[in-house]
């Protein structure tokens, strides 16, 4: 019988090394990722402190009353809360089909050279500053809504509250177009990624079965309709904290109007463009508070895409059902 | 159906086109050797220029990196090498939050953090926010370009007997250095265009800046007030800015390509 | 048969039903290298290496055969402490070098004294052919550039690899012939000095010359190191090594002197692969 002498149990993690240079290169690093935990916190933090004058004040009516009057002091987020939600609509409502029909046309029309090209050209609309859309938007786009699109909606549509009024230019319909533009990048870039993951095995059965291959292709879509909307919802984050560019065309006035002509305010803009006016505590304690419901929102809706995105493309690679 | 789909792929192009028809057109007829070199001139006087600007946001992106990157590389060194755990996917998730926060709330957040406190704007608010900006872009693309690089060159070299700690730095890093630095050029690209977080950390100023410590020029926050302004040439110059702002885009973007087609 | 499948022990002492071990044994007893005993090697629940126990004879070239899966890398692994760099794994038993346990050492030590060649060349491709050579000694420190370059050649020599890359060693470790980088990969593991190499099919991925050059390689290493060769091709086993262990479903099925191995092996398991029955 073997005398078995020591019996040793040696447990990753990834290496037990003795060595100081590994534990202190290792610790170093943990320290910095750490850090990021730290920054979230942080900031979730300091600006729950910094709103507590306006959180004790106004608690939740903050979020419905639609009196935003600095000179008395008293403040509601409504107006704000909703024109950051209805630009971020129409955004969507625009920008999703074209999302959606350019990844359709990368994955499934484009011949392979063009795949490149066309990406890199997608990249950069991500890569322009916020700022420029907002100059372009301001002097280019506002006057073409202005004269071309208002007025014809208004001819063809004008029955509808949405497009009642004269036409500004400057205004929600204004906002939610440029905002359109800003995040047809990610969604048709993560749109193609989730269709790509589609299980090739997936399509060739529908066209074995005799689909025509557009129909094929609808097969597809449903396939990764969670990852679609995760793409979706992925958009609507990037829209809900978007500022200068909506800033410049959607005209500032803290109202809810039905019309889509008509000008909005959106939390983000509100912050732009009163923050250094603020000057009361109780002023300056309200806007953080908006900075607190826009930070609460965005993370929601992006935790929400992040985990559809990301289940859809797990169950993708396991090649099977949802 | 297909043809919408085509469709949608032309009106993608549009925008496009005409952002950088337009910004060309009408940016250049201010971007001349003053715009680079002068001061801004007082309200209502033609000419001068936006170097304190550009030297202004060089200075921000600066201060920036100095926070972002060493904390974005050494997180995305440890969820590579490190990162088989629980707190690495935590690590992970958190990352992804920080990058879908609001360019404007992180201004806010600067603002409590530095400005609030030193009791005035300053350029390190400014930096402080970028900063915040670009940590997540250079983490997740570090640990990406680390997690390319094949996992039996880590074994050849632990097989060496060479420590961990040198092996990732001295063999791994430099295997993964061109799509490391890329993430690095994303970030200080993106950084170099925001507006909103220096809103109210860096304010603005007119003239140069004289210390750290007090409010700083930004070629971004110039352009927003130029371009709400009801005089001609400052709109103009404030063109002539967003040009200067795609073409460093362009510029970026074509090197990013250019690097990532090139790796090993 | 029954006492030797028990013991599965240092099996030079024991003697098989058929030879006189002992005699078939070289002329000198060698001092032990390496001893395994009672190894067991775990990736989360499944059990991967069952009780193994073995001796590596100094200055001798140690084959393991057996089919794919059987635990041949793995038990390699666990000698260098490769093994532990797997999350969730596990060993037990009692692991030996020159008599000292290698899981009380640090691991860096062990590494530095037991090199490892693995099956795909990896030099490093951001080195050239001389960096690649130098690099196990400049990152545990050496400065010394005479010395460096010294040794440099001296490993590219010992791994005959020296006349065909004398005039480049400034290009690129990535720009040679598979074969010619698996051979830099040897020089490589050769320049820390180690005392025993482990090889991984070093020849698997390589075409038959460069498959011949390796094999001579191993036979003229032998003097001066100890050699562990896992291997798929048997009649490489039969060419180059002094003893051949044959491992079987993560089991040591029988070891013995190589030409014992493959003429008349003691267990019908080790004559059905050898004869090619299965594997």
């Amino acid at each position: 019988m073997d005398v078995i002498q020591g019996i040793q149990t040696v447990v990753s993690p990834k290496i037990v090394s003795r060595n100081f240079g590994d534990t202190v290169f290792k610790y170093l690093s943990q320290f910095f990722a750490f850090l990021i935990l730290l920054l979230i916190v942080l900031m979730a933090y300091e600006m729950y402190a910094s709103s507590s004058l306006s959180i004790q004040k106004f608690g939740w009516s903050f979020l419905t009353s639609t009196e935003w009057d600095p000179v008395a002091d008293q403040y509601g987020a409504l107006p704000f809360i909703y024109g950051t939600l209805m630009s971020s609509l129409i955004a969507l409502v625009i920008a999703v089909p074209i999302g959606v029909g350019i990844a359709i046309f990368l994955v499934e029309l484009a011949p392979k050279w063009l795949e490149r090209p066309f990406s890199f050209i997608v990249e950069l609309l991500a890569g322009i500053p916020s700022i420029v859309y907002g100059l372009w938007g301001f002097f280019v786009m506002v006057p073409w809504i202005r004269t071309t699109v208002e007025p014809f909606l208004s001819r063809h549509l004008g029955s509808f509250p949405l497009f009642e009024g004269a036409p500004y230019g400057v205004g929600m319909l204004a906002a939610g177009v440029i905002l359109s533009i800003m995040i047809l990048p990610i969604i048709s870039s993560i749109s193609r990624d989730v269709l790509k993951a589609v299980p090739v095995s997936q399509k060739e059965a529908a066209l074995a079965l005799g689909s025509t291959r557009w129909e094929a292709t609808r097969i597809a879509l449903s396939y990764s309709r969670s990852g679609i909307i995760g793409a979706t919802i992925l958009g609507l984050g990037r829209a809900l904290g978007e500022t200068m560019a909506v800033t410049m065309v959607i005209g500032n006035r803290p109202v809810i109007k039905a019309s889509l002509f008509e000008p909005g305010y959106t939390m983000a803009s509100v912050l732009a463009n009163e923050f250094t006016e603020a000057t009361t505590e109780m002023y300056i304690s309200a806007l953080i508070e908006i900075a607190l419901v826009l930070f609460v929102v965005t993370l929601l809706v992006n935790t929400v895409a992040r985990l559809l995105v990301w289940s859809f493309t797990r169950n993708a690679d396991a090649g099977g059902r949802l | 159906m297909y043809g919408l789909c085509i469709l949608s792929a032309l009106i993608a192009l549009i925008p496009l086109l005409l952002i950088f028809y337009h910004t060309i057109s009408l940016g250049v007829s201010a971007l001349n050797v003053d715009f680079f070199t002068k001061l801004p001139k007082p309200v209502g006087e033609p000419g001068g220029g936006l170097a304190n600007a550009i030297i202004g946001t060089i200075i921000l992106v600066g201060l920036g990196s100095i926070v972002g990157l060493p904390v974005g590389v050494f997180a995305g060194v440890y969820l590579s090498e490190f990162g088989n755990n629980k707190f690495a996917t935590i690590i992970r998730f958190l990352t992804d939050v920080l990058n879908g926060v609001p360019s404007i709330v992180i201004g806010v957040v600067a603002y409590t953090i530095v400005v609030l406190p030193m009791k005035h704007f300053s350029a390190y608010a400014g930096g402080f926010a970028l900063g915040i900006l670009m940590i997540p872009i250079v983490t997740r693309t570090t640990e990406e370009m680390l997690k390319t690089v094949p996992n039996s060159y880590r074994e050849a070299a632990l097989a060496l007997g060479i420590p961990q700690w040198k092996a990732t730095l001295r063999i791994i890093i430099p295997v993964a250095l061109g799509g490391i630095v890329t993430g690095i050029m994303l970030a200080i690209a993106r950084a170099a265009g925001e507006t909103a977080p220096l809103l109210f950390t860096a304010l603005n100023n007119r003239f140069w800046h004289t210390t750290l410590d007090q409010p700083i020029a930004s070629l971004t926050v110039f352009i927003y007030n130029y371009g709400v302004s009801p005089f001609e040439d400052w709109i103009a110059q404030a063109w002539a800015g967003a040009l200067v702002l795609i073409l460093l885009i362009l510029l970026l973007s074509i090197a990013v390509r250019i690097v990532t087609r090139q790796r090993y | 048969m029954e006492d030797v499948l028990e013991k599965k022990d240092i099996e030079f002492k024991t003697v098989t039903p058929n030879t006189n071990v002992t005699s078939a044994m070289i002329e000198q007893p060698k001092a032990i290298k390496i001893k395994a005993e009672s190894v067991n090697c775990f990736f989360g629940k499944v059990h991967a290496l069952k009780n193994i126990s073995l001796t590596i004879p100094e200055h001798s070239v140690v084959a393991i055969i057996g089919p794919s899966g059987c635990g041949k890398s793995t038990f390699l692994r666990s000698i260098n402490r490769m093994h532990e760099l797997v999350p969730d794994s596990r060993i037990t038993g009692k692991l030996t070098l020159d008599g000292s346990d290698i899981y009380a050492m640090d691991a860096v030590v062990v590494r530095k004294r037991i090199g490892m060649v693995f099956q795909k060349p990896n030099p490093f491709p951001t080195m050239s052919i001389f960096d690649n050579v130098a690099a196990g000694l400049r990152m545990n420190g050496f400065r010394d550039k005479k010395k460096i370059t010294d040794i440099v050649e001296k490993s590219l020599h010992q791994a005959a690899l020296w006349n065909e890359v004398k005039d480049s060693l400034s290009k690129s470790g990535v720009s040679l012939s598979v074969g010619q980088q698996q051979r830099l990969c040897i020089a490589r593991t050769l320049a820390v000095s180690p005392e025993v190499i482990l090889m991984d099919e070093p020849a698997s991925a390589l075409d038959p010359i460069s498959t011949t050059k390796i094999e001579e390689l191993v036979y003229e290493l032998k003097s001066k190191y100890t050699i562990v060769i896992v291997t798929h091709n048997m009649q490489q086993a039969a060419r180059v090594s002094d003893y051949t262990a044959f491992f079987y479903m993560g089991e040591l099925i029988e070891v013995d002197v190589t030409k014992q191995i493959f003429t008349a092996p003691s267990k019908k398991q080790t004559e059905d692969y050898i004869t090619g029955r299965f594997g």
